[in-house]
């Protein structure tokens, strides 16, 4: 069995096993211009890989701040349905450092009743496609998209394919 | 045009916004020079483009959504699917995140030809692009020379898999079997000579000048914008950033190999030509130095309630007859948890999240593929050009309409 990174769960453990991690520091901080830090609520370090959970309202923001930090490569963007759990939907964000070569992954979660979230087009505009296919499979919104359209399915499709109470054959 | 290499990118005059002479062009879904099902809307002001709206989802067919209804080793079939040009890399990269949440350990000759077969289908996935840019330009030769080599590459492929376009095989725990006999020897045979037909279809572009003014200038995408666009792979490193996964974030012990990552700072179509070229001298490089340390040992994981036991053993022992029968009928559970796998592709920087709730089929499958980002870069690249320069900007950036819709 390959060894695996030890697990850190919570912000706290993550906080004292990642001391001088840039993107911890910079969300932290409270340097940078519309970030709030109250709007880091969790972390979570599995697998080797870095889980930052920020509140829908300060998604933009945080993004921006992180792009400041050196995480300059917006690589993917997607949501998961948690159905019937609430909340119900979750975003991951993927970012990259070219600098320090490693990924963090923001994550977002969204009530089910008016799933809006602030869209980071203005930050990284690559996010583009990727708010449009999330727009388009999930049916969660994004307040400030540029081009807010389906890209997937036909436009005058009913439903959003990947929710999980979206039958897998569809509905015929 | 200017035809000094590394020429500044070409100055067209600024067009005039009254909207007057706006034309609205529709191109696609069945142009030859799409590379398959996609719509570009065009604005033209005369010939020179003002707006590019490309329209996907023609080859959408819910792959994410087929995955969350398969066991864990059914997904890889799938795979193929979406990248069909680059199919090895596709497997590859799923193998790699399930593994990663199974904390498996691979065998190191298993990782090695993981290495081998993904080049090859680099290679392939290059010769494609170079074949099917230089037909969309008007050099048709390029094209049966390019095709001439992929075949041999899909006759290897089909010897190890049984397939020559759809192989899936790479399975979670390492390969589907051993390689067959000699067939090390039969790529060693065609790396020999692998060189000199780059060589071949340089001679045939390098100098020709119709290709190089039709090529050079064109496309121009500075750092910051593809930065910003998630520009990934040749058209990335063609605009100056050094940045390449395979040496950057190795994984299946990319790290063992020596080989240089082409840059180049034009940001043109032109460099996006000749930055493919060098990577493909480079992994003709790797898949030599591949067969030249060829790890021996398993090609499986030793992990039986994971890994199918050979055909052998499930005939003659009763605990691999029951690994099997589990493995088949009820898949295996994956621990829970969330992870993201990226890798350098043909195309660029490909990503696979996998989300498991502990159960034997995936709980969210997504796919990260370049040419998905790379698309929204076309309309910086041919504002204010000729609407000819468009074709060789989809040309270069080398796109799989399956990849981009899934």
């Amino acid at each position: 069995m390959m060894i695996q990174p030890p697990t850190l769960a919570g912000k706290q453990a993550v906080l004292e096993g990642l001391p001088d991690h840039p993107a911890i520091n910079a969300l932290e901080s409270q340097s940078t211009g519309a970030w709030n830090p109250q709007a880091f609520t969790d972390a979570r370090f599995d697998f080797g890989e870095l889980t930052l959970t920020i509140a829908p309202t300060g998604i933009r923001a945080a993004c921006s701040t992180v792009q400041k930090a050196g995480y300059n490569f917006f690589e993917d963007m997607t949501a998961v349905d948690w159905f019937p759990a609430s909340p119900r939907f979750q975003l991951s964000y993927h970012i990259l450092s070219h600098a320090f070569m490693e990924r963090i992954r923001l994550r977002v979660m969204l009530d089910e009743s008016d799933p809006v979230v602030d869209s980071i087009v203005p930050v990284w505009a690559g996010a583009n496609y990727f708010e449009r296919e999330v727009f388009d499979l999930f049916g969660i919104r994004f307040a400030g998209h540029p081009d807010l359209r389906r890209i997937m399915m036909p436009d005058d499709w009913q439903g959003h394919p990947l929710r999980k109470d979206y039958p897998v054959e569809g509905y015929r | 045009m200017s035809e000094t290499p590394g020429s500044p990118v070409l100055e067209l005059p600024a067009t005039e916004s009254t909207g007057e002479r706006r034309m609205i062009l529709n191109m696609g879904p069945q142009h030859p020079a799409t590379h398959g099902v996609l719509r570009l809307i065009v604005e033209l002001d005369g010939e020179v483009i003002v707006s590019v709206q490309p329209e996907v989802g023609y080859l959408h067919t819910g792959i994410e959504k087929t995955c969350e209804a398969k066991f864990y080793q059914q997904v890889v079939p799938l795979t193929d699917r979406i990248n069909y040009l680059d199919p090895l890399s596709n497997n590859l990269c799923y193998c790699l995140a399930v593994e990663k949440l199974l904390a498996l350990e691979i065998p190191e000759r298993a990782q090695w030809i993981r290495v081998l077969l993904t080049e090859l289908s680099r290679l392939n996935s290059h010769l494609i692009w170079l074949g099917t840019h230089a037909m969309d330009i008007g050099a048709l030769t390029v094209f049966l020379y390019t095709f001439r080599e992929r075949e041999e590459i899909l006759r290897l492929f089909e010897a190890v898999s049984g397939q020559r376009m759809m192989t899936s095989y790479f399975r979670i725990g390492g390969l589907a079997m051993e390689l067959p006999l000699d067939w090390l020897d039969r790529v060693q045979a065609f790396i020999n000579t692998f060189s000199e037909k780059i060589d071949e279809y340089s001679n045939l572009l390098t100098g020709n000048p119709i290709f190089m003014n039709r090529l050079k200038g064109v496309g121009y995408l500075s750092p910051e914008d593809a930065i910003a666009l998630g520009v990934t792979g040749p058209p990335l490193r063609a605009s100056g950033v050094d940045i390449d996964l395979r040496r950057d974030m190795p994984y299946s012990s990319y790290e063992k190999f020596q080989f240089k990552v082409p840059t180049s700072t034009v940001g043109d179509t032109w460099a996006r030509y000749e930055v493919r070229l060098i990577e493909m001298r480079e992994s003709t490089k790797i898949i030599q130095q591949a067969l030249d340390g060829m790890p021996g040992g398993p090609v499986k994981a030793d992990a039986p309630k994971i890994v199918l036991p050979d055909r052998e053993k499930m005939k003659t022992e009763m605990e691999a007859l029951i690994h099997h029968f589990k493995i088949v009928t009820e898949g295996f559970n994956v621990p829970a948890g969330e992870v993201y796998q990226g890798m350098e592709c043909g195309h660029g920087q490909m990503g696979y999240y996998v989300v498991s709730d502990g159960t034997s089929k995936p709980y969210r499958v997504h796919m990260r593929y370049p040419s998905f980002a790379t698309l929204q870069a076309v309309e910086t690249m041919c504002k204010g050009r000729l609407i000819a320069d468009l074709v060789a900007v989809i040309g270069s950036i080398d796109i799989v309409l399956g990849e981009i819709d899934r």
